[in-house]
């Protein structure tokens, strides 16, 4: 009798324990799937089932919403357009000529709204209540000072800021100073990338005309003060420079980032570019996703994307420097033939830290219509 | 001989219900007055009662002391003074424009071309008219490059293409045909019988101008102004277009507000520039109702 | 007319139309021109900026977005003008002043001051109507309420209304079909006119659909424009040439028309 009971027991404690195994593995293929309310919180690919899940969900969801990026930016034609044939996900690319303002003025709660924005110090540091945190497969290779420790922003890539210029329109065909832009010759032909109240590019450009004319990364107001006598002398246009603008003429001499201004050497012959070498200013860009966005499991799978090997090499090969830059040279997963075209840089690069970017930005939105009104 | 419609037959078919028909009758207007008091009442009264109020619901006229910071105030100085050039501009040369073609043939091809024109330009706007300007007369427009291969320079002190001048010559490019879209019926109202008239009494051409087809024009002439001075005051596309990176008119100032962050302004400026905006045209259109009030005395 | 007057009067229409002429003919010459320049100065003329239009998937999305805005502004301001129109002179002519008012209201706001107050407003249309980029059409149906009720005004004016659409519910007809087969078919150069004043202003449009974040017509090639300067000018100067055809057309169909129906009492 005891034995039987004893059978009996282990009989009902083998069958409870195969029950249990079974609710379990069951509970463990719940979570192994990303469903929508998971994506919408989860802070890494491993949160929310690990990356096979993530990718079946944002196939799912069969969509991506982006905002601000030029096809020729740091060769994200190339980067949209394979992650479209990779995953099979439509990207819809809305107003690709924004500003990081526009990017997050887009935030408006509707399924137009943008999943992910690639935005500037400024705009990143003033919206992170908009953004919800996530780290990425290769979190650990982004510098500490490159990102936000709970994954609110984390910097994507980045380059120096330049003036390119047209050299048939220049007085003595080369650029020797900025000074050299308040002469005769520059009548209406001085132009900025962006708009420095809402750009990224545009602040970056007015930061750098201030550290070479006497200001520095916490005092702007030389770089603003330039930009007024450029517009007293006749000399600034009040257009944004584009790809068509610099091909048309309307902007032969242009303040951009070396990554962009490479590209203009297809339209304007002998196009070149000159960094002031008292006033090398580095930026980085930022990647956030939206609190709200329409697509959240797609949004993760981007980033995910972008900061593979795959697509930090892409960035390069669009001629900007990726952030994963020195873990993957010592990886050996750089791609080297682009890493060796990147324009040369002599002098000590500066790059504005979060703090001075913010004060440099309100500095210009407070001051900036009055000067070139 | 139905001026007032036939009361037999009115009585015969319908009879009257006295006040009970008039009130069904509000019904069939209701869905227009809906409609409107949506789009277009309740959007205006959001700016109006935004302008006045602070942020956490007070009332107030803070919002509105944002306007006289010495960009603002030029902000204003530079779209009423491109408003009111382009206006008069555009309201002599259209008149004369428009006095060329009533002139002729009333069925002809020419005026069904110079109307037509007139309907497509007079909307024409934006990023297309900004860029054919500098397609035409900017540092390498044809027209600049032709004349300065030629000798002339017609930017000898700087490039005005982007200041105020420029943009009110930009701005005639819609101006005039808009005046002779408006200002053409009044003319075409001037009855040759007057001018006959006129010469059989033995006056001249500055007589009749000056005593007849003036003083009977001048109210249309006058309010057609100040339907085009509205117009180009609340331009937004084309200065859009061509300023994207500097330029300071009132319609901009508005967009930058919408659009730029929170802490660049009280949220209640821009809602107090668009109301300032609608002050000053509801002022000028007012007038303009009334001058075509008095138009239509006569020329109609 | 004496013959020097008669002369006076030729030479300054010939100088005037000349100067005019050349005057808005050269921006859209320049236009024009430069979509059709080649690759580089010394390359022939070519059609690839206008051959691109069908490829930038930007431009036919703005295209059609556009055209299908003015199709419904237009449908829609029939629907809601013309029965509001013929009800106010039928039966409650006492406010055709306020209609009047209210339908030239709009060009009192300008649209830059309307689109703050109605931003808020699409919001909550996105959120509880469609998010679609249709939803403009509200805004322009209040766009064209001053030149469409200008032109149906005209057009209701010149025909007798009263005793049309009495005859007709004397007889036994309805509302629907004095509307449809009475009043229709009794103006119908306003009514086009109307209609086309209104695709003119739609397709035109740029403001409110930029400041409401909505891609048009006019919005997308001024996006293109930024990149692709050639194919957007393409597309610029060819709904102006369109807009310009159609109102041509507009303008002899329309005078044919005219003569086709003759109304008693109207003075001939």
């Amino acid at each position: 009798m005891k034995v039987g009971s004893l059978s009996r027991q282990l009989g009902l404690a083998v069958v409870a324990f195969v029950l249990v195994a079974a609710c379990g593995s069951t509970s463990n293929n719940t979570s192994a799937t990303c469903s929508e309310s998971t994506a919408k919180t989860a802070t890494s690919a491993s949160a929310c089932g690990g990356m096979d899940a993530l990718v079946a969900a944002a196939k799912a969801e069969g969509q991506l919403n982006v905002i601000a990026l030029p096809p020729d930016w740091a060769n994200y034609g190339q980067i949209i357009s394979s992650f479209q044939s990779k995953y099979g996900i439509t990207v819809n690319s809305a107003n690709p000529n924004g500003s990081s303002q526009d990017e997050v003025n887009a935030f408006d709660g509707t399924s137009n709204a943008p999943d992910v924005v690639d935005v500037g110090q400024a705009v990143a540091l003033a919206n992170t209540t908009k953004f919800t945190p996530y780290q990425v497969a290769t979190w650990g290779d982004i510098p500490a000072g490159a990102k936000e420790a709970t994954g609110l922003w984390y910097n994507d890539y980045g380059g120096y800021m330049g003036i390119g210029y047209n050299p048939a329109k220049v007085p003595g065909g080369t650029i020797n100073s900025v000074q050299d832009l308040l002469g005769p010759g520059f009548k209406s032909e001085v132009a900025l990338a962006g708009d420095p109240t809402k750009s990224n590019q545009g602040l970056n450009g007015v930061i750098m005309a201030a550290v070479a004319n006497g200001g520095s990364l916490d005092d702007v107001s030389a770089g603003v003060n330039f930009f007024h006598q450029l517009k007293q002398k006749g000399n600034y246009v009040p257009v944004v420079g584009t790809d068509s603008t610099v091909k048309l003429g309307q902007t032969p001499v242009l303040f951009e980032w070396d990554y962009l201004s490479t590209s203009h050497g297809k339209s304007v012959p002998g196009w070149k570019i000159y960094v002031p070498s008292n006033a090398i200013i580095g930026g980085y860009y930022s990647q956030a996703i939206n609190k709200a966005a329409p697509h959240p499991a797609a949004a993760r799978l981007w980033e995910e994307y972008l900061f593979s090997d795959a697509g930090q090499n892409l960035w390069l090969k669009g001629g900007a420097r990726p952030v994963r830059m020195a873990a993957m040279t010592t990886a050996g997963t750089i791609d080297t033939a682009a890493a060796a075209a990147l324009p040369a840089v002599n002098g000590t690069p500066q790059v504005p830290s979060g703090d001075q970017t913010t004060k440099a930005s309100q500095y210009v939105i407070a001051n900036w219509s009055a000067a070139v009104s | 001989m139905t001026a007032a419609g036939n009361p037999a037959v009115n009585s015969a078919a319908r009879p009257d219900e006295g006040g009970r028909r008039i009130s069904i009758s509000w019904l069939g207007a209701a869905p227009f007055f809906v409609y409107v008091g949506l789009f277009l009442l309740l959007p205006t009264a959001i700016i109006v009662l935004g302008s006045i109020r602070t942020l956490d619901g007070g009332l107030t006229l803070s919002n509105f002391s944002g306007i006289d910071k010495p960009f603002m105030v030029k902000a204003f100085t530079n779209s009423l003074g491109v408003s009111v050039v382009s206006a008069l501009g555009g309201a002599i040369l259209g008149a004369v424009l428009a006095y060329a073609v009533v002139t002729g043939n009333p069925n002809g091809l020419l005026r069904r071309i110079v109307m037509s024109a007139s309907g497509v330009l007079a909307q024409f706007g934006g990023v297309a008219l900004a860029f054919a300007f500098i397609a035409t007369i900017s540092t390498v427009g044809f027209v600049y490059v032709f004349l300065k291969s030629h000798g002339i320079d017609i930017y000898p002190n700087g490039v005005w293409l982007y200041d105020p001048p420029g943009v009110t010559l930009i701005y005639l490019y819609f101006q005039i045909p808009l005046m002779v879209l408006v200002f053409l019926p009044a003319l075409d109202g001037i009855r040759p019988q007057w001018r006959e008239a006129t010469e059989s009494l033995g006056g001249s051409t500055w007589h009749y101008w000056r005593y007849v087809a003036g003083p009977l024009l001048a109210p249309a002439f006058l309010g057609c102004t100040l339907l085009l001075f509205a117009n180009a005051f609340s331009a937004y596309a084309t200065i859009s277009a061509l300023l994207t990176n500097g330029g300071n008119y009132v319609p901009l100032q508005v967009q930058a507000l919408l659009t730029g962050e929170t802490e660049q302004s009280q949220p209640g400026l821009a809602q107090a520039l668009a109301v300032t905006m609608v002050f000053i045209v509801v002022v000028v259109m007012t007038l303009y109702a009334l001058l075509q009030r008095r138009t239509s005395r006569w020329l109609h | 007319m004496t013959k020097s007057r008669r002369l006076k009067l030729r030479v300054f229409r010939v100088v005037v139309l000349l100067l005019m002429g050349a005057f808005f003919l050269m921006p859209v010459g320049a236009m024009l021109e430069f979509s059709t320049r080649g690759t580089d100065v010394t390359s022939p003329r070519t059609l690839d900026a206008w051959l691109r239009i069908a490829q930038t998937p930007g431009l036919v999305k703005g295209i059609v977005t556009s055209l299908q805005l003015a199709v419904i502004t237009s449908l829609g301001m029939l629907a809601l003008l013309l029965p509001t129109m013929v009800w106010v002179r039928l039966r409650l002519p006492r406010i055709s002043r306020i209609v009047e008012f209210i339908c030239l209201l709009p060009l009192t706001v300008p649209a830059i001051a309307l689109v703050v107050g109605l931003k808020p407003l699409y919001v909550w249309i996105n959120i509880n109507v469609t998010p679609s980029v249709l939803a403009l059409a509200f805004a322009y149906l209040i766009l064209v309420l001053p030149y469409s009720y200008r032109s149906l005004d005209a057009g209701l004016a010149a025909i007798d209304l009263k005793t049309l659409s009495e005859a007709a519910r004397s007889l036994g007809a309805g509302w629907g079909t004095v509307m449809l087969r009475i009043v229709i078919p009794n103006m119908p150069s306003a009514i086009l006119n109307a209609s086309l004043l209104s695709v003119a202003l739609v397709l035109g449009e740029y403001t409110v659909a930029n400041l409401l974040n909505f891609q048009n017509l006019q919005v997308e090639v001024a996006y293109v424009g930024l990149t692709d300067a050639p194919t957007s000018t393409a597309v610029a100067v060819g709904a102006l040439l369109l807009a310009f055809v159609l109102l041509m057309v507009l303008a002899l169909v329309g005078g044919r028309l005219q003569q086709q129906h003759y109304v008693p009492g109207q003075r001939a």
